[in-house]
């Protein structure tokens, strides 16, 4: 009892936290923000992808949405270990194959038949690369084959890794803005390379940063 | 009550009678709008008149505690549209630190020194010294790609949101002979002829607007600006018994800070033209950011100062 109201405290000053940090700010512009299963699908720059995307929520949304996230990096410590599952409830799984006790498909479709919505990363790790995505991994093809009926929804975070490159401890204040795209379903004869090519596009379609980038270059030259 | 502290009140309550009037429009608007249907334009204004209501409080709130809520409430606004203008300038990993130099050292010492009066440090610490500091920070990190485009955007983002707009409180810190225990009624006084200037010049223009100022950049029309003018002097004229100036010195100081402010917007717009942005952000509803609000204030508020020091100061 103690311990959720502690967790649901947490939450709250997590979501404060981003808010005066980085004003973040939801675009909703392929769907709208009601009660409906998903999969939310996100880029991955930073380790503050997660909280912004969760703060974004509105509170009803929030309740039923779970990040799946590393188990190796959220039972590191005490603190993580009651952050990680407890405030944020993170479907846990294992990077590692070779420390598997459980199939992390497993653990996403458990969760998705709870009636629960999910983030997830589909990169796999954080790109610290000048491209905008790294390579999906097969989670994604794999859920939207299994349960076809859940919106998978491509989720755009702009900026936050001007706001806290790697390697940085003081995150800038800067503007934070997650944009929801137009959910998309795997067809029924796309192959899994398709489909993940095509998630992609979605997903980066949704990055404001491509137009600055874009004139950045033409100063440049 | 100290009699600063009443015509504040008495203000207040004047401008509370307005906005009360603006709700009670907004709401019969919207009573005339059938039923399951939204009218946008009613919604922006109801949404506006909520916004500014809640301006009206804090702002005399803030002049009622003092010189300290009035640098505090400018100073939250500062950091809200420097947030606003670093999100949309060029920047690298390199100056990382330099921007965190601007939003947690550059921006507090700025406003300290309003609060202590000291003008000698309040008027060169940005320009001079914080402009000297930053590029060093960034150069040490040895990236030069578009350095002076980075430099010079940084910058200017201080020198705006911060430097300029803390002239605002510093107009307390003036020293105005017979006057300096009602400064607070300046800050009144100049806030109300932008803002009032600002919104009647945007309501002919888009009434009687034929000749657009500047082509293909704002909307901002000749004739719009010359009203908004006309006005910001007359309302300027009429508060001139809360202000050390004559009546015609208080229309003049209006005009002249109602012009400076429409130049303010029209260089903002320009800006967020060139990096595509409608809105600085949505922090503000119905109006936009803070920039928005604060793009003609701070535009005006150094030339406000230095016109007063000058003249009416010692």
């Amino acid at each position: 009892m103690i311990r959720r109201l502690a967790a649901r405290a947490v939450g709250y000053a997590i979501v404060f936290f981003a808010q005066f940090v980085t004003a973040v700010r939801a675009e909703w512009r392929g769907i709208e923000p009601v009660r409906r299963q998903r999969v939310y699908f996100a880029n991955h720059v930073s380790n503050a992808d997660m909280p912004m995307i969760w703060s974004v929520l509105p509170p009803a949304l929030r309740r039923d949405t779970r990040p799946v996230a590393a188990a190796d990096y959220w039972l590191k410590s005490r603190l993580r270990a009651f952050v990680g599952p407890e405030v944020f409830r993170c479907v846990l799984v294992d990077r590692r194959p070779e420390h598997r006790t459980s199939d992390p498909m497993e653990a996403m479709i458990a969760a998705l038949d709870e009636g629960s919505s999910l983030i997830i990363f589909p990169e796999g790790n954080r790109n610290m690369t000048s491209d905008p995505l790294l390579p999906f991994k097969a989670g994604l093809f794999n859920i939207g084959r299994q349960r076809p009926e859940v919106d998978l929804v491509p989720t755009w975070i702009a900026n936050l890794n001007e706001i806290m490159p790697k390697g940085e401890v003081i995150p800038l204040p800067l503007i934070c803005t997650v944009t929801f795209g137009a959910p998309i379903h795997v067809g029924e004869a796309e192959d899994k390379d398709a489909f993940l090519e095509r998630a992609a596009a979605a997903l980066v379609d949704l990055a404001p940063e491509r137009s600055l980038r874009k004139g950045e270059t033409d100063v440049a030259a | 009550m100290s009699a600063t502290v009443n015509d504040i009140l008495l203000l207040s309550l004047g401008v509370v009678a307005l906005l009360a009037t603006l709700t009670f429009v907004g709401e019969v608007l919207r009573t005339r709008v059938p039923d399951g249907a939204t009218n946008p334009v009613v919604e922006t204004f109801v949404t506006r008149v909520h916004s500014w209501w809640g301006m009206v409080i804090l702002l005399s709130l803030a002049l009622i505690i003092g010189r300290t809520g009035v640098v505090l409430l400018f100073a939250f606004c500062s950091f809200a549209a420097l947030r606003e203008f670093l999100t949309y300038t060029r920047k690298r990993q390199a100056d990382h630190l330099s921007l965190a130099f601007a939003f947690f050292v550059v921006l507090p010492l700025q406003y300290l020194f309003v609060g202590i009066g000291h003008e000698g440090l309040f008027g060169t610490f940005i320009p001079v010294y914080a402009f000297l500091l930053l590029p060093v920070i960034s150069a040490l990190r040895g990236d030069s790609q578009m350095f002076l485009v980075r430099v010079a955007e940084t910058q200017w983002g201080l020198m705006t949101a911060v430097f300029c707009a803390s002239h605002v409180p510093a107009l307390m810190t003036l020293d105005i002979p017979g006057y300096n225990h009602r400064l607070a009624l300046l800050i009144v006084f100049f806030v109300m002829v932008v803002q009032l200037g600002d919104l009647l010049e945007y309501f002919f223009g888009r009434r009687i607007g034929r000749t657009r100022i500047a082509p293909g950049l704002s909307p901002k029309t000749w004739e719009g600006v010359a009203c908004g003018l006309a006005f910001a002097a007359l309302i300027g004229g009429l508060l001139a018994w809360i202000t050390p100036f004559s009546p015609l010195a208080a229309m003049f100081m209006a005009a002249v800070s109602f012009a400076a402010g429409t130049a303010g917007n029209l260089v903002f717009t320009a800006i967020k033209q060139d990096r595509g942005v409608k809105d600085w952000s949505h922090l503000i509803p119905g109006q936009g950011g803070f920039m928005e609000q604060l793009d003609s204030v701070i535009f005006a508020a150094p030339v406000f100062f230095h016109i007063t020091g000058a003249i009416w100061g010692v």
